[in-house]
């Protein structure tokens, strides 16, 4: 993995520090809510050349950046914001393309808030760099500029590497492998390449056009790609080890199965998963029934609540006001301050008129007499002791019974481990819960040439994230293919 | 793109296709089925798999026109091909000597039915069968499936051939005659399998169905199968598509099967209106006024 650099080159800015921490953080163009609440077309707009240089100009330039640091794939930061102020935007790209081959998609949805920015010390006189808004611009004019006959090929090392699932880490892990010279083959299950990206997040976060050039830009980096392979069930791990002669494999296979909350009337017609709705819309375009054939409930004038409170349900009641929802709610079962959806995101979903009951569960979904959702009976709750998690307790309130009319009802409480791989792969080591065990920094598993990461091996959690141990694994994976050694 | 070799009917509105898909054909095992994806704009749905040659990388499939999908992939002739078809899917039958067992199918159901029978004859097993159809051009894979069964019996509702009756009277019939029964395989549409797991649940024979619920990924991944097996729900893709018959709710399964109903009628509409002005080829106007009347 690549360390933060000492700059050797002096710094074109020509604003003096302290005069830079006074300059505000340069907002991001949007859509209005009002209009941008009805329709699957991106929120944010992005910023201009001229935008994104007035930005740049606020970076501080610190000796040691934290912001590179806290990056789980180590985009050197500063490095690509002085390039930005130097109007060198395509050496900006090639700079964050160094540790990040999917700029365009984390420059949109990573939680900058967490990382990078979370990290920047302008955070403590004012607001952070705007680092997610810039990797964004940059990304975005790396590919209206993007020139892929000018991709220089490593020289291949005659080692295949098959990469399972082409979500965020084994897109990443991909896109390190193939410019180490290996031979590297995707297999998705889905119909379209980019896992979570292409079924779970919708339209108006990341436009799917955005996804495909960025894997256009990997498939002339020489990656391939073959969809409608289920592993394990078209071809097994051992059968692509043996058979096929692939001399590593990681799987990257992703968020798992939907969870319900076991209560009453979860088979309810109109009761989703976050996943199936999603899918439904953003891979399936049932938002655009009867011209793609998927269909969807009538969301028409109905209320809509959508269970959980992180990223996905968000996406999924943002898709059902876009879908003419009446009402839109989260229920969310602690209070705002916990719920882990990007902060961006929260803000984006109560300009657009979510309704936010906070500190409430359903504990039952009730039926029309005709097998369709009527209503949840829902549960008030107060925030007790922090559990296991660090978060304060929800602990309900007697009395505080209520029903809430509902026509729809989505949850989004998270997923747990698929076991396709894990029972069809002899030998393949899993943890309580049946994710796959894979060393923290090597990502290796315990079997001999078979890595993992991302959801498959830590549970549901953030693209970014994923994209930190796909590149973990390629690391490992090359120097496994030079070495011989395990 | 996945290529269509061969495409027969071989009942009215039930045609067979030959696909090369080598990588499926491969790993074929009796009671998984295919997802596919006729085009750009299409839905996925569930497939059921009759057999397939590892040797050419051949699967064949059965279809029967009911909605849109399935019309569109019946107008289809060998040459053409289906844009994407993923599998194979669910766990594999369970296969093993269990002694004497009846296989049932309905309708084409059959062909999904066909290769358990096969396997289970195969394993040692005596194999009754009982196929049904609405009428005699419905009954379907009858010489097939006499190839791989110890004994064939087949009804047909309006009697138009074999015995008139539901393949369920066949199976009160062998129950009261006193048939020693260790296992019952049924497969065909939901009033039938749910008469079958009526009458073998007062028995206390173990029965088996292959449930064909609405389906997305088929990987476990979205849930929409989900089916509710003694109160709790499983995903017929990754834990099915075969249940314990006396454990599924049949009236959950019937319900969320309908779920869509209203807008498969509509997709089924306009294709067929869709259909009708390619045939006829009307004069502009006209063909205004047919759009005008779809959007309604």
């Amino acid at each position: 993995m690549s360390t933060p650099t000492t700059p050797t080159k002096k710094s074109n800015n020509p604003i003096p520090n302290k005069e830079r921490i006074k300059m505000p953080r340069q907002h991001m163009p949007e859509a209005p809510p009002e209009v941008r609440n009805k329709q699957f077309t991106e929120v944010n707009l992005g910023y201009s050349a001229e935008l994104a240089r007035q930005e740049a100009l606020r970076c501080i330039e610190c000796a040691k950046p934290s912001c590179t640091k806290d990056c789980p794939v180590g985009v050197k930061v500063k490095e690509f914001v002085q390039l930005i102020v130097d109007g060198d935007f395509m050496g900006a790209a090639a700079k964050i393309r160094e540790d990040n081959v999917l700029p365009a998609i984390t420059g949109r949805v990573c939680p900058q808030e967490d990382h990078c920015e979370g990290a920047c010390l302008l955070c403590n006189k004012g607001e952070s760099l705007g680092i997610g808004y810039l990797e964004r611009f940059v990304a975005d004019y790396e590919q209206k500029h993007f020139d892929v006959t000018k991709i220089v090929k490593a020289s291949p090392t005659g080692k295949k590497v098959a990469i399972v699932g082409s979500g965020p880490s084994g897109l990443t892990a991909a896109g390190d492998l193939v410019q180490k010279g290996h031979e590297v083959h995707v297999f998705e299950a889905l119909h379209e390449i980019g896992g979570v990206l292409v079924y779970g997040i919708p339209e108006f976060r990341l436009p799917k056009q955005i996804i495909r050039e960025q894997v256009d830009i990997m498939r002339a980096m020489g990656v391939e790609f073959e969809t409608d392979v289920v592993v394990g069930r078209t071809v097994t791990i051992d059968e692509l080890l043996d058979e096929e002669k692939y001399d590593a494999v990681f799987i990257g296979t992703g968020a798992g199965l939907p969870q319900f909350m076991g209560i009453p009337g979860e088979h309810l017609n109109g009761v989703y998963s976050a996943n199936e709705f999603l899918t439904r819309i953003n891979l399936m375009h049932a938002y655009e029934f009867p011209n793609y054939d998927e269909p969807m409930v009538d969301f028409r004038g109905k209320n809509v609540a959508v269970i959980g409170g992180g990223n996905t349900a968000l996406d999924a009641i943002r898709s059902s006001l876009r879908l003419g929802a009446g009402n839109a709610f989260i229920l969310y079962r602690r209070s705002e301050a916990e719920m882990p959806a990007r902060l961006e995101e929260i803000k984006h979903a109560k300009e657009e008129g979510i309704q936010l009951q906070v500190l409430a569960a359903p504990l039952e979904f009730l039926d029309d007499g005709k097998g369709w959702l009527r209503a949840a009976r829902c549960q008030k709750m107060e925030l007790g002791e922090p559990d296991s998690s660090g978060r304060r307790r929800p602990v309900p309130i007697p009395g505080s019974e209520y029903e809430l009319p509902l026509a729809v009802a989505i949850m989004a409480i998270g997923t747990t481990a698929n076991p396709i791989i894990q029972t069809t792969t002899p030998g393949l080591a899993t943890t309580k819960k049946g994710y796959i065990q894979a060393d923290d920094t090597t990502q290796k598993t315990s079997r001999r040439g078979v890595f993992a990461g991302g959801d498959i091996v830590t549970g549901g959690a953030t693209v970014i994230l994923a994209m930190g141990a796909g590149r973990r694994a390629a690391k490992s994976i090359h120097e496994f293919l030079v070495s011989g050694e395990w | 793109m996945f290529k269509i070799l061969h495409a027969q009917f071989i009942a009215p509105g039930i045609k067979r296709f030959v696909i090369e898909a080598p990588r499926i054909a491969r790993k074929q095992r009796p009671g998984q089925f295919v997802i596919i994806r006729v085009n750009e704009k299409g839905e996925r749905i569930p497939l059921t798999i009759e057999k397939s040659d590892p040797e050419k990388g051949t699967v064949n499939i059965v279809v029967q026109s009911l909605g849109k999908t399935t019309h569109m992939l019946n107008s289809l002739e060998a040459g053409d091909s289906i844009l994407d078809m993923v599998g194979p899917l669910g766990k594999p039958s369970e296969i093993e000597k269990f002694g004497t067992v009846v296989v049932m199918g309905g309708g084409v159901g059959t062909a999904m039915a066909y290769p358990t029978a096969s396997a289970m004859k195969r394993a040692g097993n005596r194999v009754i069968t009982i196929i049904g159809g609405r009428n005699k051009d419905l009954v379907l894979l009858e010489s097939e499936m006499r190839e791989v069964s110890d004994t064939v019996l087949v009804t047909t509702d309006d009697g138009s051939y074999a015995d008139k009756g539901l393949v369920t009277d066949k199976l009160r019939q062998l129950i009261e005659n006193g048939t020693r029964i260790d296992l019952v395989l049924a497969v065909g549409p939901i009033p039938m399998m749910r008469a079958v797991a009526d009458m073998t649940r007062k028995e206390r024979i173990k029965t088996v169905v292959s449930l064909n619920p609405i389906m997305i990924d088929g990987t476990g991944m979205c849930g929409g199968c989900r089916v509710l097996v003694e109160g709790k729900s499983e995903f017929a893709c990754v834990d099915g598509p075969e249940f314990d018959a006396h454990r599924v709710d049949f009236a959950v399964l019937v319900q969320r099967n309908a779920m869509y109903r209203d807008a498969e009628k509509r997709s089924m509409e306009n294709y067929q209106h869709e259909a009708a002005e390619k045939k006829s080829a009307a004069p502009a106007d006209a063909e205004v006024a047919c759009a005008l009347e779809g959007k309604k």
